[in-house]
């Protein structure tokens, strides 16, 4: 009983996701109109079969935008977690697994920047940088995210340096890297993968906020955030417009959270 | 577990109401206590897209933005009609001499300033002094530069001789009038007009207030507090949530959901909308990428798209209200053929195309919207665009004054209701030359449209200025957009003028 619905939650997400994952992929190669082209004569359509999320005050096709969008918001998730990720992975371990003055340091230092709301924090990045282009959006919101992965990985790795396994590794005349990467690392899945969709989702909604406030992707690039911008400005002209971006976001980030609640499920139970 | 998901669920849908929807539901709270309100106490509440952080101090005032407003608080020797006459207001009457050099005026007695004081002669040479440059580098007012002497000659009399006749001068002394020993203009500023300067609070407002000792027809309405929303969309909020009584410059996708308690008043802004392109950077230093660019862009369509078809459109530097010299025939200058911008782009040398930016100021969302059918029509001939939103303060800084800028797609008007106050900017020494316009001829023009002693000369001197810009593709023009004023249902007497203010001495609540 219990095992069947720890699956049913992975599996679901899993299923919504792949779809939408594989419907983004479309999208990269082929989407029904392209995404840009503007036609006068269809200003405003409501979804109809030529259009199944209408179109635009630019006679855009929604449904190509939509695609489009969330290629550009799922890929800045992507990267950034994956930046996030890998930068947070790599301190948490270090500092978890050695602990001392640099643990102390650079934990302190994450406390500096969490202390700043991340949004705020990425706008200064960005301001720093220059808008307009989406590696530096990737990069402001990566920063960001470093210190919750580091911290989240450094628990893991703090609580598990001393476990019986890690010190017959030691005792073996295993290295320090082996250990951190080959023998810990996987141990700290149950806690990581979870903390990898959490991410994700923060990332995919930072995204969304930052282009929303037209400091994230910038037109005539299409991101979800930045169509919702602009849907909320025509809400009662088009309101087909905001609710199929905003289902869009809503199924991504429902999606990625039952997987990241399905994998905590997996092992171990509630965490 | 279920309980999770749930909440999951709905914090997701939440968010996206959060993201989406909130333009619809913030709405009604106040509105129906507020209103009548505001009635009875003879106020309003107008909507400005933008903030006055410039000087207030009306002759140092760049933004067109900040005129618009100032104008219900200052006013010159003369001021302009909504027909475009000058009429009388701080002068009582002007004789001109008969070599047409020496304008003669008779001020107007009794006049008061904000502050209390009397007009005076003194007052009226110290600010025409002022914008001529008394004590300065460079006249304050350009065209000032043309005066020879202002001279007091009684208490009532006072007399400006130009150097040379100019027919168009005249138009300049709308300049303000202001106090001649008040120090405080930067801020708080002291003028003759309607309504005084109440209170300028950043980011948030402007108070005015009505001027019982007024000279003129007094305002109907006892005070107007400006309230500044940068972001179109929270100022349509505001709009339908009852907040604000009166807007201007409404951008056409918002006008067709105003609701029920406005209604449209439809006029003509007095600017020129373009794709204003820096002259000085390449590819744009060359005529034949700007023509190109001229025949690549479908202005109908953008209308159609980016303005619900309203608006009128130009091909050169001048809007249509400023009829008198309005040239018409330059409208047709360019049409719509990308397969001629490709060949133009292939004989300077792009036949590949190239990247541009435009720079565009992201609180105008007509002007974003503009540049992003451009960008599209554009890619139809190679031409590959990146739009750079910007916020208002950085554009004007960056790309007006520091013509740090590719391309930028804006609206510029004109200070005087004149056509010199929209073909000036563009002589190769101008201070204003923002898209770094230099053109020998034009010069040349220009300075004959000055020395012109006739009437039907200058005119004539002035359309072939428009022609000059027209035909080097200075910038790629687009239209006079239509001014669509909201006004809510019980308020009346909005007028428009051929030059870039809002009057609010005349608006009144009905009976």
């Amino acid at each position: 009983m219990k095992k069947r619905r720890k699956n049913t939650m992975l599996r679901v997400g899993l299923i919504l996701t792949g779809l939408l994952a594989a419907l983004i992929l479309l999208g990269c190669f082929w989407t029904p109109y392209d995404p840009e082209a503007m036609d006068a004569a269809a200003k405003f359509l409501p979804p109809c079969l030529a259009h199944p999320m209408g179109t635009d005050s630019f006679g855009r096709d929604i449904f190509s935008r939509v695609l489009k969008g969330a290629g550009t918001t799922f890929g800045i998730a992507l990267s950034t977690v994956a930046m996030g990720g890998a930068l947070g992975i790599l301190i948490g371990a270090v500092t978890g697994y050695f602990g001392g003055v640099v643990d102390d340091i650079l934990m302190r230092l994450g406390d500096v920047i969490t202390a700043f709301p991340s949004i705020l924090l990425a706008l200064v990045v960005i301001s720093l940088m220059g808008p307009g282009k989406k590696s530096n959006v990737v990069l402001a919101l990566g920063l960001v995210f470093i210190p919750s992965f580091a911290r989240v990985t450094r628990t893991a790795y703090a609580s598990l340096r001393d476990v019986n396994y890690v010190q017959s590794a030691r005792l073996m005349g295993a290295s320090h890297s082996r250990i951190l990467w080959l023998h810990i690392l996987p141990n700290t899945r149950q806690v990581l993968l979870p903390a990898l969709t959490i991410g994700f989702n923060n990332a995919a909604l930072a995204e969304a906020s930052m282009s929303y406030l037209c400091i994230g992707v910038t037109p005539p690039d299409a991101s979800l955030g930045y169509m919702l911008s602009e849907a909320q400005g025509v809400f009662q002209r088009a309101p087909w417009y905001a609710l199929s971006t905003g289902l869009t976001l809503v199924s991504i980030i429902f999606g990625v959270g039952l997987i990241g609640q399905g994998l905590q499920r997996e092992k171990g139970g509630e965490v | 577990m279920k309980k999770r998901i749930w909440a999951l669920l709905l914090t997701a849908l939440v968010l996206s109401a959060v993201l989406g929807g909130c333009a619809d539901g913030s709405g009604d709270d106040g509105a129906q206590s507020t209103t009548p309100t505001r009635a009875e106490t003879n106020e309003i509440v107008v909507g400005l897209m933008n903030d006055l952080d410039d000087s207030l101090d009306p002759h140092l005032t760049v933004k067109a933005g900040t005129r618009e407003v100032m104008f219900n608080v200052f006013e010159g020797l003369v001021k302009p009609t909504p027909e475009g006459e000058l009429i009388p207001a701080l002068a009582e009457k002007y004789t001109l001499s008969d070599d047409q050099r020496t304008y003669t005026f008779t001020l107007r007695q009794g006049v008061k300033f904000h502050n209390g004081q009397e007009m005076t002669a003194e007052d009226v040479v110290w600010s025409l002094r002022r914008c001529a440059g008394e004590g300065q580098d460079a006249p304050l007012v350009e065209a000032f530069a043309a005066i020879d002497a202002v001279e007091q000659v009684d208490a009532s009399t006072v007399t400006v001789t130009l150097k040379e006749p100019n027919g168009e001068f005249l138009a300049y002394l709308t300049t303000a009038i202001l106090p001649a020993d008040y120090t405080g203009q930067d801020t708080d500023p002291v003028g003759t007009g309607p309504f005084r300067f109440v209170s300028r609070s950043a980011q948030d407002a402007i108070v005015l207030e009505k001027f019982d000792d007024y000279w003129g027809t007094p305002a109907y309405l006892d005070k107007v507090t400006f309230k500044i929303n940068e972001n179109a969309d929270s100022l349509m909020m505001a709009l339908q949530s009852g907040a604000i009584d009166l807007c201007n410059h409404l951008p056409t996708a918002n006008a067709a959901q105003i609701g029920e308690d406005f209604y449209i008043e439809e006029g003509a802004m007095s600017l020129v909308q373009a794709l204003y392109l820096n002259n000085a950077q390449a590819p744009f230093d060359n005529v034949l990428v700007r023509q190109a660019l001229c025949y690549a862009t479908d202005r109908q369509e953008i209308l159609d798209l980016a303005f619900d078809g309203y608006g009128t459109l130009v091909g050169s530097s001048m809007y249509p209200t400023l009829s008198k010299y309005f040239d018409e025939t330059l409208t047709d200058t360019y049409s719509y053929d990308p397969e001629k911008a490709r060949e133009l782009l292939a004989q300077a040398g792009y036949p590949d195309g190239f990247s541009m930016t435009i720079t565009v100021p992201s609180n105008y969302p007509q002007h974003v919207d503009t540049a992003e059918v451009l960008a599209q029509q554009y890619k139809a001939v190679g031409i590959t665009v990146e739009i750079l939103p910007v916020e208002w303060n950085v554009w004007v800084e960056d790309a007006y004054t520091g013509r740090n800028f590719q391309s930028t797609v804006v609206g510029v008007d004109a200070s005087a209701m004149t056509a010199r106050a929209m073909l000036e900017r563009f002589v190769s020494t101008a201070g204003d030359n923002f898209i770094n316009y230099q053109n020998s001829d034009y010069d040349t023009l220009f300075a004959q449209a000055q020395a012109a002693s006739d009437e039907a000369t200058q005119v004539q001197l002035y359309k072939d200025l428009q022609r000059n810009l027209a035909e080097n593709a200075a910038n790629v023009y687009i239209q006079a957009p239509a001014d669509l004023v909201a006004v809510r249902k019980g308020l009346e007497g909005v007028v428009f003028y051929p030059i870039y203010v809002l009057d609010l001495s005349t608006v009144r609540y009905t009976g």
